[in-house]
């Protein structure tokens, strides 16, 4: 190629690339999978409370990109800034962040990339955190409070949630909230208009979420978080017996007509990665759509359904989930019913719950507990878990299994190391007994390098 | 074409002995394995007959040729001196036989095998000390390109290759290894075989067993013009152009001389009847050496507050034991430091981290464990498998997890439960014998936090609980090595 002609392309580039920059947004067509798709309106839902106009793809900002700076994994504000805006730019909304998130920096990295916009283009949503018993005490959880809207560089906050409500029962609730008056505090601070709306997020122990909707005639909820999707509508058991189905949650929630925030729609990208035949059945009815559009496209269907919450790390996520909601197209009854089934196929599969919250982390003995399930379920669903030594394809399923397991987690991460002290029990939304899981991955990893199956 | 079939052999000999130290999948062991078994001092320590009996039969034929050809330090001293031969030519001369040097340090080296003081005898023997330089200064890098792979592979979703722990093993075996390449390769690039004909033990008992061979290059008076070519070609300095002679003790039967006469006065042949009455005096000193070497063979038969990130992990430090550990199948601490060479094969092999070279001044150089990166894992025998002196006898999977190579030790004051008040048990749940059980700390309340007690009768040594203790950097419990193994 001559000099003249290569200057040329360069130029044919970049306005290829102008042009499609232009070319964003409602109307137009965005590439999917590799598929383009007609982009329509994003759907949007209204708040009862204060008739906002809430997109039903909300943003979440627990799992933003990261890089590595000086051997430190670090979030990385570019990446943020350009999905932030990608987002907007498509009719997102909603963006829920967390003191607790991302190592505790997500609220000001998700304040940097939305400060970039005009206040009423969106709405933040933000948690006290107050876990750890050192952070019980008033002044400690005003103290997180007052940072959040530092950090968040904001003076006011849309969404105001009691962050995972439940999670070490009523005694956990009582310390954190009431005992201290922090409730209080906060229904004082809506009042002043500081919290448009105030709401609290579930997990763990039902009889302090029973307990909370019983007093909405006091504390009147503007919204409430629950997980729900396919495989907890029906099936939240199936992970821990002492877990609450999501059915019995969003009735509850619909009875008092407070709209749901939806957490967990695809577990963390479980419902994003199923066992190959899974994923074949679900093509062979929509072939151009993503596994992961299924379950937002479920979650979604929901009428009293707020917002849908998505952690999207990358660019490629947020255009499908946009696609997916722009605008919705409800579930079938007949699709519904795939799912359903779909579900109850992949709870056939040993696979752990796991949604890469990362609630659990750090383990105080430096367990990389995350990673080992998801290195665990995905040689599950890649079919690299050998049960026998007589299988045709032991030898390989073997040393995928092993090889993955040393590149994925370091020696002193992995599940050996396990003590099984049982702090991170508490941690986990979920509800994984995560070191009896330890120790059943362990033994299987015993069994694989002995030989013993 | 004698030296070229020499080369051939040597080549093979030197790369399969090389790749056997290199490999630490433990896939090249089952092949190779036998050249370190063919190494000559390896079988004498093991009293392994039959290759005694090879290599002393092949030398009695055709010379000591088991030092141009299977003693892998030999081939590499050829190497290198092939290479000093191209900058600078003819460069050797003949020089007289130190004899005394070598009956002096032959002496001082079967003593030192029948005290067992194994140290100095790792540091002499010369398969020993080709082992060491490859494990401690060819490894490594060996390693980091495999890493390298590895990274490749990963990027490319592949599991053909996987990444291995580089670490510094022994700081004094790599300065050991480092300095015995400078000087033989000093020599070698300068001198030739100066190393062989002097100071090696083998190289010794060999060269008077040599002396009797049946086939020898000899140089016909008739044809020679003593222009002294093939003396000044000679890397053993051991051809004697103005009497006609060759000292057979140091000819490595390396062939060189017979192509480099012009006159074909050098031939490899049968000795003629008339020099035999002249060595007989020679033969009764040897045959009382052979009876020493056979002598000593048989007498050395926090609170979290955000999500994510990693908790950091302090590295465990080396436990000092009263008593050392070595693997299973040493029989016994005084079989093991008796026997071993020195080697290291089995420190290349080690999968798991757990062998590395003694620090010790009796043994340094061989072999020991500690567990601070890995225990003894129970389906792996691969240090029994290779070692070719008999330090570490052959044993099956089955038989490793019965045999008893220590105990473990329990430190109250370091225990987690004691300490933090934090459930654990990790040592009693990964124990493969089951001989850790947690009891309540405070006997008369049952539900007083857990601690361990250890069955020493059943347990093997294997330091799982060692290795997985989650108390650093010193464990709290720790593995004592014993002095005799046994049959649990």
């Amino acid at each position: 190629m001559d000099r003249r002609n290569f200057l040329k392309s360069i130029a044919m580039t970049s306005l290829a690339a102008v042009g499609c920059k232009e070319n964003n947004g409602a109307g137009s067509p965005i590439v999917t999978n590799g598929n383009k798709k007609e982009l329509g309106e994003m759907t949007y839902r209204t708040t009862p409370n204060t008739g906002d106009k809430v997109s039903l793809l909300g943003y979440g900002c627990m799992r933003w990109p990261t890089i590595q700076q000086n051997g430190k994994k670090v979030i990385d504000q570019e990446a943020v800034n350009r999905l932030v805006d990608y987002a907007i730019e498509h009719g997102v909304n909603y963006f829920d962040t967390s003191p607790a998130y991302c190592e505790g920096f997500s609220e000001r990295a998700t304040g940097i990339a939305l400060k970039r916009h005009p206040r009423n283009k969106y709405l933040i949503a933000t948690k006290l955190s107050n876990f750890s018993p050192d952070q019980w005490s008033r002044e400690a959880s005003i103290k997180m409070y007052h940072n959040s809207f530092k950090e968040l560089q904001v003076d006011y906050i849309d969404y105001m949630l009691l962050h995972g409500i439940g999670m070490g029962g009523m005694n956990a609730y009582n310390g954190r909230y009431i005992d201290n008056g922090i409730l209080d505090f906060l229904l004082k601070e809506r009042e002043a208009g500081r919290i448009r709306n105030l709401g609290f997020s579930y997990h763990g122990d039902i009889e302090v979420f029973d307990l909370l909707l019983s007093q909405n005639d006091k504390y009147h909820w503007d919204f409430v978080q629950i997980q729900l999707n396919y495989v907890d509508w029906l099936h939240a058991k199936a992970t821990n017996k002492r877990n609450t189905n999501a059915e019995y949650l969003y009735n509850e929630l619909t009875k008092r007509n407070i709209p749901a925030v939806i957490m967990e729609p695809l577990l963390g990208g479980r419902l994003a990665q199923l066992v190959t035949f899974l994923q074949e059945r679900l093509k062979q009815h929509r072939p151009d759509d993503s596994i992961a559009s299924w379950a937002f496209r479920y979650a979604g269907s929901f009428p009293n359904v707020l917002t849908v919450l998505s952690g999207m790390t990358y660019m490629e996520h947020l255009q499908d989930n946009i696609a997916t909601f722009s605008p919705l197209d409800p579930c079938t009854e007949e699709e519904l019913a795939l799912l359903e089934q779909t579900a109850l196929d992949m709870l056939k599969f040993p696979s752990i719950p796991c949604t890469n919250c990362q609630y659990c982390m750090p383990c105080p003995y430096g367990i990389n507990i995350p990673e080992i399930f998801a290195h665990y379920n995905k040689c599950i669903n890649e079919d690299n878990m050998p049960t026998s030594s007589r299988d045709e394809k032991y030898v390989e399923a073997r040393r995928a299994f092993l090889v993955g397991y040393d590149r994925r987690v370091p020696k002193l991460r992995q599940a050996d190391h396990c003590i099984g002290c049982k702090q991170c029990l508490y941690h986990c939304p979920q509800r994984i007994d995560i070191p009896k899981q330890m120790e059943r991955i362990n033994n299987y990893i015993e069994d694989l390098k002995q030989n013993r199956i | 074409m004698l030296r070229n079939f020499r080369r051939l052999f040597a080549s093979i000999f030197l790369l399969g002995i090389t790749l056997l130290f290199l490999d630490f999948s433990g896939l090249l062991s089952h092949y190779l394995s036998w050249m370190a078994k063919a190494q000559f001092l390896p079988a004498v320590m093991s009293a392994n007959l039959i290759v005694i009996v090879v290599l002393i039969v092949s030398t009695l034929i055709l010379g000591r040729v088991y030092c141009s050809v299977i003693c892998p330090l030999g081939i590499m001293q050829d190497v290198i001196s092939h290479i000093g031969g191209r900058v600078k030519k003819n460069r050797f001369r003949f020089s007289k036989e130190k004899r005394i040097l070598r009956l002096v340090v032959l002496g001082i080296f079967v003593v030192m095998i029948i005290c067992g003081i194994g140290s100095a005898v790792a540091l002499l023997a010369p398969y020993s000390a080709y082992g060491r330089i490859v494990t401690n200064i060819v490894q490594p890098a060996y390693i980091a390109i495999n890493n390298l792979l590895a990274d490749w592979a990963e990027a490319n979703n592949s599991y053909a290759f996987y990444k291995v722990d580089l670490w510094l093993k022994s700081i004094s075996a790599l300065i050991v290894a480092i300095v015995t390449l400078l000087a033989i390769g000093f020599l070698a690039w300068k001198h030739g075989r100066t190393y062989c004909n002097t100071i090696c033990p083998v190289g010794t008992v060999l060269g008077y067993v040599a002396k009797f061979s049946i086939l020898k290059p000899i140089i016909d008076t008739s044809k020679c013009v003593n222009c002294g070519l093939c003396s000044k070609n000679c890397k053993a300095s051991c051809i004697n152009v103005k009497e006609h002679t060759i000292d057979y003790s140091r000819c490595v039967s390396c062939f060189n001389c017979l192509g480099k006469c012009n006159k074909h006065a050098i031939s490899y042949q049968r000795i003629s009847k008339t020099k035999v009455e002249t060595i007989n005096q020679e033969k009764r000193n040897f045959l009382s050496m052979l009876g020493i070497m056979a002598t000593t063979a048989a007498a050395s038969a926090q609170e979290k507050t955000v999500d994510g990130g990693l908790a950091p992990i302090v590295d465990k430090s080396i436990i000092k034991r009263d008593t050392p550990l070595v693997p299973a199948g040493s029989q016994s601490l005084r079989n093991f430091y008796q026997k071993c060479t020195g080697c290291q094969l089995c420190i290349t092999k080690c999968p798991n981290g757990v062998l590395r070279p003694s620090s010790e001044l009796t043994n340094l150089l061989q072999p020991v464990m500690s567990y601070e990166r890995g225990f003894c894992r129970p389906e792996c025998t691969e240090c029994s498998q290779v070692c070719p002196a008999g330090a570490i006898r052959p044993i099956t999977r089955v038989e490793k997890s019965s045999i008893k190579i220590g105990t473990a030790v329990w430190n109250k004051e370091l225990c987690l439960p004691l300490t933090d008040g934090v459930e654990c048990g990790n040592c009693s749940r990964k124990c493969p014998v089951g001989a850790i059980r947690m009891v309540p700390s405070d006997k008369d309340d049952e539900k007083s936090i857990a601690i361990p007690i250890v069955d020493s009768e059943r347990c093997i040594g294997c330091g799982a609980c060692e290795n997985l203790c989650p108390v650093r950097p010193i464990s709290a419990i720790h593995v004592e090595g014993i002095e005799v193994h046994r049959f649990n």
